[in-house]
C-alpha cells in the first residue's frame, strides 16, 4: 500500500469542507472579540459556516439539512440546488 | 461480560464449550462444529436468528472484554476461530444481499478516477438517502419514560464498549487514512480523559436512568438484530480484508448521527432529566459533525485514493449499517407503536 505523499502541514490546518463546516486542527485558541476562551471539548474542530448551527461556533451538521452549499454547481440544471446565489445564507 | 443465556442449540453448545479449557474436549469440539453446521442449513434468516447472532457475539466478545469465567486462552483457539468463520461466511453474505437492498448503488465512475472529496461526496449522499423509521423524532416528541429505558438498554450494547470495533482497523491502514481513524478514535476515547470516553459518558447516561452500566449486563433482553448490528462491526472490524467495510461504516455512523442525537437530547430533556444524562447526546451533536468530515474525506475517502479497489467494500460497509440500522429501528418502531415492549424479556417488570 502507498503512504500518502502529502505535503506536511505547518502548525495548524483550515479544511474548508465543501459544502459544510471550516475545520480546524493544530495548535490555536478560540476566543471571543474580547479574548476570553470559548469552552472546547475536542483538539480539532468544526466550526460553522453556514450559519445556522444551535452550538455556534461549532458545527451540529445543521448544514445539510439547510442545504447549505458553498460552490454553485457548474451546471446549475443538473442539480435540486436553487440557482440564486442568496439562497445559501436566506435561511440561516 | 456476563454469561449470557443461550438461545438455542448451538449457544448453549459453544457456551458449554466455552466452561471447559481449550483442547482439553475434542469430542466437544466436533460436535459445536456438527451443530453449527446442522444449523446454518435450518436457519432463515441469519441476521434475525437469536441463537447464532448471540453465538457470534460471544465468540466475538473474546477478542473484547471476554466472558465471566471463560478462560482468556480460548481467544485465539484454531477450533473457535473455525467456528467463528463458520458463521460468518453466510452473515457477511446475508449483510451483501441486505446491504445491496436498502441502497442499490447506481454505477459509480471507476475508482481510480474518484478523489477522496467525490468519495465523500457519495457516502454523504447515502446518508442523506436514508429514510428509515424516525425513531429520533419518536425519542424527542412522544416516548414515555419506559421506552428512554428500552432505547438505551438496545444502545447498551454497542455504546458501552463504543468505538472498539473501529480502532481494530487502526493498524491495517496507512498513511492519511490511518491517522484520521486515529485523530477520530481519540476524541471518541476522550482526548486523555477517561471521564470524557464516549462509553463513560454513556455509562453515565444509565446510571442517570438507573440502568446497570456493565458492559453486557442487557445482552438478554436484546433481540438478534440489536446483536447483529455490533456483530457486523466486529465482522468488518476484526478481518483485515474487511478494512474497506469498517471504514465506509464508520463514515455513514458518523454521517448519521449529529441530528439524531440532538433530537435524543431533547427527548430526555422533557422527561426532565439534565446535563448529566443529556452530556452523551450534546457531545455526539459536536463531534460527529467533526468525525463526519474526517471519516468522509480523509478515512474513507484517503482509503480508495490509496486502495481504489475497497470502493466497493467502503460502500459495502455504509449500506449494510444504513440497512441493520433501519431494521432495527422498524422493530422499535413497531413495538412502540402497537404498545408492546421491543425487548425480548420484561425488564421493566420491577421497575
Amino acid at each position: 500500500m502507498n503512504q500518502d505523499q502529502q505535503k506536511p502541514p505547518g502548525n495548524g490546518s483550515i479544511v474548508l469542507c465543501p459544502d459544510g463546516p471550516i475545520l480546524v486542527r493544530g495548535d490555536f485558541d478560540i476566543v471571543t472579540p474580547s479574548g476570553e476562551p470559548v469552552p472546547r471539548q475536542r483538539q480539532t474542530v468544526a466550526l460553522c459556516r453556514c450559519g445556522a448551527s444551535a452550538i455556534k461556533p461549532y458545527c451540529d451538521g445543521t448544514h445539510k439539512m439547510i442545504k447549505f452549499r458553498t460552490e454553485y454547481p457548474a451546471a446549475p440544471e443538473d442539480s435540486g440546488v436553487p440557482e440564486s446565489p442568496q439562497t445559501d445564507h436566506s435561511r440561516a | 461480560m456476563k454469561i449470557p443465556e443461550p438461545r438455542g442449540s448451538v449457544s448453549a453448545g459453544l457456551l458449554s464449550f466455552l466452561s471447559g479449557q481449550p483442547g482439553a474436549d475434542p469430542a466437544g469440539q466436533e460436535h459445536l462444529h456438527e451443530l453449527v453446521t446442522a444449523q446454518l442449513r435450518l436457519v432463515g434468516d441469519i441476521i434475525d436468528d437469536d441463537d447464532l447472532q448471540l453465538a457470534l457475539f460471544c465468540l466475538y466478545e473474546l477478542h473484547y472484554g471476554g466472558l465471566d469465567g471463560v478462560d482468556d486462552c480460548w481467544e485465539w483457539n484454531p477450533d473457535l476461530i473455525r467456528v467463528r468463520q463458520l458463521l460468518e461466511s453466510p452473515f457477511e453474505k446475508a449483510l451483501r444481499t441486505a446491504a445491496h437492498e436498502c441502497a442499490p448503488l447506481a454505477s459509480l465512475p471507476p475508482a481510480e478516477t474518484l478523489s477522496s472529496d467525490d468519495v465523500a461526496d457519495i457516502l454523504f449522499e447515502l446518508a442523506a438517502r436514508d429514510s428509515g423509521p424516525s425513531m429520533s423524532r419518536h425519542v424527542a416528541r412522544k416516548a414515555t419514560l419506559e421506552q428512554l429505558h428500552e432505547f438505551l438498554i438496545h444502545k447498551s450494547v454497542y455504546q458501552l464498549k463504543e468505538a472498539d470495533p473501529h480502532t481494530w482497523a487502526i493498524p491495517r491502514l496507512t498513511g492519511r487514512a490511518k491517522a484520521a481513524l486515529v485523530e477520530i478514535q481519540a476524541d471518541e476515547y476522550g482526548g486523555g480523559r477517561p471521564d470524557r470516553m464516549h462509553s463513560a459518558l454513556f455509562a453515565r447516561t444509565m446510571r442517570g436512568l438507573g440502568l446497570e452500566d456493565d458492559f453486557g449486563a442487557y445482552v438478554d433482553t436484546v433481540p438478534a438484530i440489536s446483536l447483529a448490528s455490533v456483530n457486523m462491526m466486529s465482522l468488518f472490524g476484526l478481518n483485515r480484508r474487511l478494512r474497506g467495510a469498517i471504514a465506509g461504516h464508520l463514515a455513514i455512523y458518523e454521517m448519521t448521527s449529529s441530528r439524531p442525537n440532538q433530537l435524543y437530547g431533547q427527548g430526555f430533556r422533557r422527561h426532565g432529566f439534565g446535563a448529566e444524562v443529556t452530556g452523551y447526546f450534546d457531545e455526539h451533536v459536536e463531534a460527529d459533525a467533526v468525525h463526519e468530515q474526517i471519516a468522509g474525506r480523509d478515512l474513507a475517502g484517503g482509503l480508495v485514493e490509496a486502495e481504489p479497489g475497497l470502493l466497493g467494500d467502503v460502500l459495502f460497509g455504509a449500506t449494510a449499517s444504513l440497512a441493520i440500522d433501519a431494521r432495527l429501528s422498524a422493530l422499535i418502531m413497531d413495538a412502540w407503536d402497537n404498545g408492546r415492549s421491543s425487548l425480548r424479556t420484561a425488564v421493566m417488570a420491577d421497575r
